[in-house]
């Protein structure tokens, strides 16, 4: 048997670190990018700008807290730093620095966390990012993106590093289900319509934006038309978008691979909360650690499955 | 293109007295602030900045060939701006809204409020990584900009300052100037009560630095750490610069440890100018 990511019904592509990686190089066109490394750059793949540009790439070492430090310095000096480490060890061992040194001074500094979230598997709870959305969204003026494939992934680095201010990105480990092409229409701060419906909204990010496809394909045989929304960017959140799901469908379901505590739940239900009061239902890890395990038998368990929507989306529907 | 203010030492003795009386009237108006730590960076900061040291121009604040200083220890804020104001920055009137709403000299450095503040700093152990940024832009950029920062003792107990220090001696960042101000004092002890640091300059060389130890309150040893700083070539420079935190008023001399972050009483302050002596 098999779960989670491994039977989408989508082919499987790149992971989304790994797009990172490539569109990473392609934007080394730009003299001003330089790069900083925590000596993790087979793993987050910047050693693709390092093959192409060394004398921009700056490997700090095991060192979070200079090397974000180091990236505020280079873009007060008017480069524009890429600094990148595992989600974790950037957003939790730095965060003071990106408050203090990034934040605050509101720098252009470029920051991408890869290994995030559960679906890491073996390596287990100590090197998987399941705070680091509510981390990043905490700073006053940082725009948070969590993109759901590699083509996305693609668009939204090059748009990153064109968007003047802090930036944080979401990247992580395993291949993911190919949703969109090259040429995609995909911009920071607009929320993707991927299917349209106007029974119930399901609201994801990530690797759970195809999982909520899938779960509409489920509810679609139930005969409940499901939209399903790419809300790629989580901060500044699409209002609109998500005002007009409240208007025009019964329900929203929103999933993360996330703690439940201030991610794309918390953040939705602002907006829904403010603007359009509606009945929700969240699909995420929940308030606890994981455990070492298989990716898809890590997301089985901790209930981040197409079913796991579906079935929040008949209990919200039902009440 | 940015150019180096070089006084007579007559005139480096009166911006230093004046910088001290700057310090004490804005922290005493504001009520509050941290006089004693920024009466321990004076010389240094008044050879930096007219002692014929650091490139600038007030009128170009932003110019990309400026040699920069990043006030690491966010606390000696009262110090830079005196400094700042002096070098001709804002205006010196300005000084004594220190610390009030509206005002962009806030309690510690804000760089995006204050023009010729290169850093926002006041969380300790920040800065000498965010100076390593600047000296590598410098490499790539082909400039010959320099970069200085000043830490306090105390604050480099934080690990960051290390991890930073590491890398720019692996780096032979020569481009770069650290001035640790060695008043061995922090909040609440003496800083070998709570970390004795000694050798400190023996772990910077460990590192790959060159280092060079004075009496941070010597303008004539300050000058000449300076320069022997800008004719080291392959390493970063650490100048630890051995002050008194206080120096120049006793009421803070005397009991070095229970001045921190505490501004001198209106009823003391015309004793403290007095010692201080006429600057202005």
């Amino acid at each position: 048997m098999s779960f989670g990511l491994s039977r989408s019904s989508f082919e499987i592509g790149p992971a989304t670190r790994a797009a990172f990686g490539d569109a990473l190089a392609e934007a080394g066109a730009n003299q001003d990018v330089v790069v900083i490394d925590g000596d993790v750059n087979n793993s987050t793949y910047t050693n693709k700008f390092k093959e192409k540009y060394p004398e921009r790439f700056f490997n700090v070492g095991i060192a979070e807290s200079n090397m974000v430090g180091v990236a505020a310095g280079l873009a007060a000096a008017g480069k524009i730093p890429v600094a990148s480490s595992f989600s974790t060890f950037l957003l939790s061992n730095a965060f003071d620095q990106i408050r203090m040194s990034v934040a605050f001074p509101n720098l252009n500094v470029k920051l991408v966390g890869t290994h995030a979230g559960i679906s890491i598997g073996e390596d287990g709870p100590s090197q998987m990012a399941i705070e680091d959305v509510a981390l990043a969204c905490a700073f006053p003026g940082m725009t948070v993106v969590v993109p759901a494939d590699g083509p996305s992934t693609a668009i939204a680095t090059h748009a990153l590093i064109e968007r003047e201010g802090p930036t944080f990105m979401r990247c992580g480990r395993p291949g993911v289900p190919l949703l969109y092409e090259p040429t995609s229409d995909f911009q920071i701060g607009k929320a993707n319509t991927l299917r349209q419906g106007d029974d119930i909204t399901i609201i994801a990010n990530g690797i759970m934006v195809a999982m909520a496809l899938d779960a509409a394909e489920g509810l679609a045989s139930d005969g409940i038309q499901a939209r399903v929304l790419d809300m790629h960017t989580v901060k500044p959140i699409d209002t609109d978008c998500i005002v007009k799901a409240a208007n025009e469908t019964r329900a929203i379901v929103v999933a993360e691979e996330h703690l439940a505590y201030g991610g794309l739940g918390s953040t939705v239900a602002m907006v829904v909360g403010e603007h359009r009061p509606t009945r929700m239902a969240f699909v995420d890890i929940g308030d606890t650690y994981a455990t070492s395990g298989k990716p898809d038998e890590l997301l089985e368990h901790y209930g981040l499955t197409p079913e796991a929507i579906l079935d929040a989306a008949r209990r919200v529907l039902k009440d | 293109m940015p150019q180096a203010r070089t006084e007579e030492r007559p005139e480096l003795e009166r911006l230093a007295r004046t910088l001290r009386h700057h310090i004490v009237r804005s922290t005493t108006e504001a009520g509050s602030g941290h006089p004693s730590t920024s009466l321990s960076m004076v010389e240094v900061i008044t050879v930096l900045y007219f002692g014929g040291v650091l490139r600038y121009d007030p009128q170009q604040p932003h110019h990309p060939d400026r040699d920069r200083f990043i006030l690491s220890k966010g606390h000696g804020a009262p110090g830079l701006y005196a400094v700042l104001a002096e070098a001709g920055y804002f205006p010196v009137e300005d000084l004594m809204t220190l610390r009030q709403m509206g005002s962009p000299l806030e309690g510690h450095p804000n760089m995006r409020r204050l023009a010729g503040v290169e850093a926002s700093t006041g969380s300790l152990g920040q800065g000498l990584s965010m100076g390593i940024g600047h000296a590598h832009a410098a490499g790539l950029d082909g400039s010959d900009f320099r970069t200085y920062v000043m830490t306090g003792d105390g604050e480099i107990e934080q690990g960051q300052v290390w991890e930073a220090a590491m890398h720019a001696g692996n780096k032979g960042l020569d481009n770069l100037t650290l001035i640790v101000d060695r008043n061995r004092h922090q909040q609440t002890d003496a800083v070998a009560n709570v970390q004795p640091l000694d050798p400190l300059g023996a772990k910077f060389e460990s590192f790959n630095w060159e280092t060079r130890d004075i009496d941070g309150h010597s303008l004539d040893e300050v000058t000449e750490a300076f320069a022997w700083a800008r004719g080291v070539a392959g390493r970063p420079q650490v100048i630890i610069a051995r002050t008194i935190k206080g120096k120049g008023v006793s009421l803070l001399e005397k009991a070095q440890g229970k001045w921190h972050g505490k501004p001198i009483p209106k009823e003391e302050e015309a004793k403290a100018l007095e010692e201080i002596g006429a600057g202005i």
